[in-house]
């Protein structure tokens, strides 16, 4: 099983700070890791390989600085990685990324699985799966909870997918691609042995003149259709916390009770 | 690989730049301004520099003749075993708005299997035309059929503006069709408007885990589609003595063509859907383990909400994720949230932090939530909620 895991290499926004006196982020210092929700792809594809047999490959998109998310992968498990980098791949927005990531993805040859995260926690768009999978012209299966089944000879997958009203169990056929919530699985920490081949492994750099088709104008900023105009701090919440002080638990409930009743929202 | 170009002649070493890039790629090195990888050519910099030494590479722009055959709003109309989802008739309200600012008319796509019914109530929402799509192969939703037919409509009748809502669903379904129809698609919004100069729609949306946000258009490319959040538009009244044209349209998929199959759909006992709940109650650390949660779900039950989570709750297992409220989990919007025990980690302030109004019940005056809530109390959770449950029941009673 040919199984393709695509990556993105983010801030860890855990560790983001406000400065107080400027309401703006500060970013200096921050560590960079693989967006959460791409470790539980990861792990789903290392664990369809233990099952299927076959091999994982990792593709990730971005500065050169994200080679260290293709070798946490690959300390992880994964057999192959790729980097995806050039100055014209900057500047791109979802569809341009998964345009790219598509291409690269058709480079690399035969593929019975392609596994995403939901969405990234810096972009929060969740649209780079969709788009790769159009791109390819197969089935998407989003927000998948649970793999139930997977049938290598008839090649017909079954996952439960979570959304607003509960999971919903669809069944489509390979290729596919998959984007994953946080509770599919535990993602294992990488070996001592993996991180030694990590170390020692050559990721191989593609810029656009190695990928397949190269119509430059698709393209990062220039294959981008949006255009950010703008960039602000979020309106903060005004005003201060009304904390309600009383001389026992039963009276400070029966304030807020008749607060909460004022302000008409309950 | 930055895209920014910096005049270093120009230059003066002001640091204006450095101040107001929101991504820290910005810095001063021997007085001259520097940029890194962290730049993503937003161009916030752009224009605080007083000497225009920043500049970004020129991008095509496109025939304008061809864009202004792109007319109307459209919205797609979500529903889910017969029923439409609200979060599209927030939108056909917001659409309304847009349409009538550009003097064009407003559309709603319904696609699904006996839903008459929702064509006549999303005219009564505000459309002045719906295409009804009404096949037992779209009963169901899946990316496919439904996209394959919005492509198809978007290429006939060129709309300018394709709304819908940024649920599970529509987030699935807005990738697919704006990758087919090479446009631009903004995620998540939480404001749309009109610029009156150039007619554009302004979609503006949090990025970063709601710590920034973002203005982004699409001038060169049509439809400008939009995924818009739920509860951020107000519910519009409907009128059902509004008139308006029902036109049934063919799906474009026969069942057989289609890949995937709908096989079941679990819906588990006291399972909420945060996303529409107009009150949440969430537990975090606080509650202790699994049993925790029972004041918690007392006090929702009162009050006809929804049992929200924080994210340590859900990885110490004492929750299912389906109630995770969050950056990992999901982002809600509610008339009242109340945090009990949950002590406000950025992540967590991201996924509701733009709730109407916000309780926060902590045993420690210094823990965030305090910092974003409207009122608090200080004190044990295990002794405040049971006392707000008792309340909440003697007064809603009455």
């Amino acid at each position: 099983m040919n199984i393709i895991v695509c990556i993105k290499q983010v801030p860890d926004t855990t560790e983001v700070k406000i400065n107080p006196e400027t309401g703006t982020l500060i970013r200096e210092g921050v560590p960079s890791i693989i967006n959460p929700f791409d470790t539980y792809a990861i792990e789903e594809g290392l664990r369809l390989k233990e099952q299927f047999g076959g091999k994982v490959t990792v593709i990730s998109m971005g500065p050169p600085q994200a080679m260290e998310a293709l070798k946490e992968a690959v300390a992880m498990g994964a057999d192959e990685a790729i980097l995806l980098s050039d100055k014209a791949f900057a500047g791109s927005d979802t569809w341009a990324t998964a345009y790219t990531l598509s291409q690269a993805i058709k480079k690399c040859g035969g593929f019975d699985i392609i596994l995403c995260g939901k969405q990234a926690i810096d972009g929060d768009t969740g649209q780079v799966g969709p788009g790769i999978a159009r791109q390819l012209g197969i089935s998407q299966l989003t927000y998948v909870f649970k793999i139930r089944k997977l049938d290598s000879e008839s090649r017909a997958i079954v996952v439960e997918r979570l959304l607003e009203e509960g999971r919903e169990v669809v069944e489509t056929t390979l290729p596919a691609v998959l984007t994953v919530v946080k509770d599919i699985n535990q993602p294992r920490y990488p070996t001592f042995l993996g991180i030694r081949r990590a170390t020692k492994m050559q990721i191989p750099v593609w810029g656009a003149a190695d990928l397949p088709e190269t119509d430059s104008n698709k393209f990062g900023l220039k294959g981008s259709p949006t255009q950010v105009v703008r960039v602000f701090n979020p309106p903060k919440r005004e005003g201060k916390v009304d904390l309600i002080q009383a001389n026992s638990v039963d009276e400070a409930a029966a304030i807020l009770a008749d607060k909460l009743l004022a302000e008409k929202v309950i | 690989m930055a895209l920014l170009e910096i005049n270093k002649d120009e230059c003066t070493g002001c640091g204006a730049c450095v101040d107001v890039c929101p991504f820290g790629a910005l810095s001063l090195v021997d007085n001259i301004a520097e940029v890194d990888d962290k730049c993503t050519a937003c161009g916030a910099c752009l224009d605080v520099c007083p000497v225009n030494a920043l500049s970004l590479p020129e991008r095509p722009t496109a025939a304008a003749e061809g864009l202004a055959a792109y007319q109307g709003v459209w919205v797609w109309v979500e529903q889910f075993r017969g029923e439409a989802a609200s979060i599209s008739w927030e939108m056909l309200g917001q659409g309304r708005r847009l349409a009538d600012q550009r003097k064009t008319i407003l559309t709603a796509c319904v696609l699904g299997y006996n839903v008459e019914h929702i064509a006549k109530q999303a005219v009564a929402y505000g459309a002045d035309r719906v295409f009804w799509v009404d096949d037992p192969s779209l009963a169901v939703y899946r990316t496919q059929p439904y996209a394959n037919t919005l492509v198809t409509l978007v290429q006939q009748y060129k709309p300018e503006i394709f709304l819908l809502g940024a649920s599970s669903r529509g987030r699935d379904l807005a990738g697919s069709v704006a990758t087919e129809l090479y446009t631009g698609l903004t995620a998540d919004c939480t404001g749309l408007d009109i610029d009156p100069e150039t007619n554009l729609l302004r979609q503006t949306r949090p990025a970063f885990g709601g710590n920034i946000m973002a203005t982004i258009i699409c001038p060169n490319y049509r439809p400008q589609m939009a995924t818009v959040r739920h509860r951020v538009f107000e519910m519009p009244v409907a009128d059902h003595t509004r008139q308006g044209q029902i036109i049934s349209i063919k799906p474009v998929m026969s069942e057989d063509e289609i890949a995937t199959r709908v096989v079941d759909f679990l819906v588990e006992q006291g399972e909420v859907n945060l996303a529409d709940a107009k009150i949440i109650v969430s537990g975090g650390r606080g509650v202790g383990g699994p049993e925790g949660f029972k004041p918690i779900r007392e006090l929702a039950e009162v009050l006809g909400g929804a049992v929200g989570a924080s994210r340590a709750t859900v990885d110490a297992g004492w929750i299912p994720y389906a109630h995770q409220v969050g950056q990992t989990g999901r982002t809600v919007r509610p008339d009242l949230y109340i945090a009990c025990g949950i002590s406000g980690a950025v992540q967590h302030l991201a996924g509701m932090g733009t709730s109407k109004v916000i309780v926060a019940i902590n045993k420690d005056p210094e823990a965030p939530i305090f910092s974003v809530a409207d009122y608090g109390i200080v004190g044990d959770l295990f002794q405040v909620v049971p006392a707000l449950t008792e309340q909440f029941k003697k007064k809603l009673r009455k």
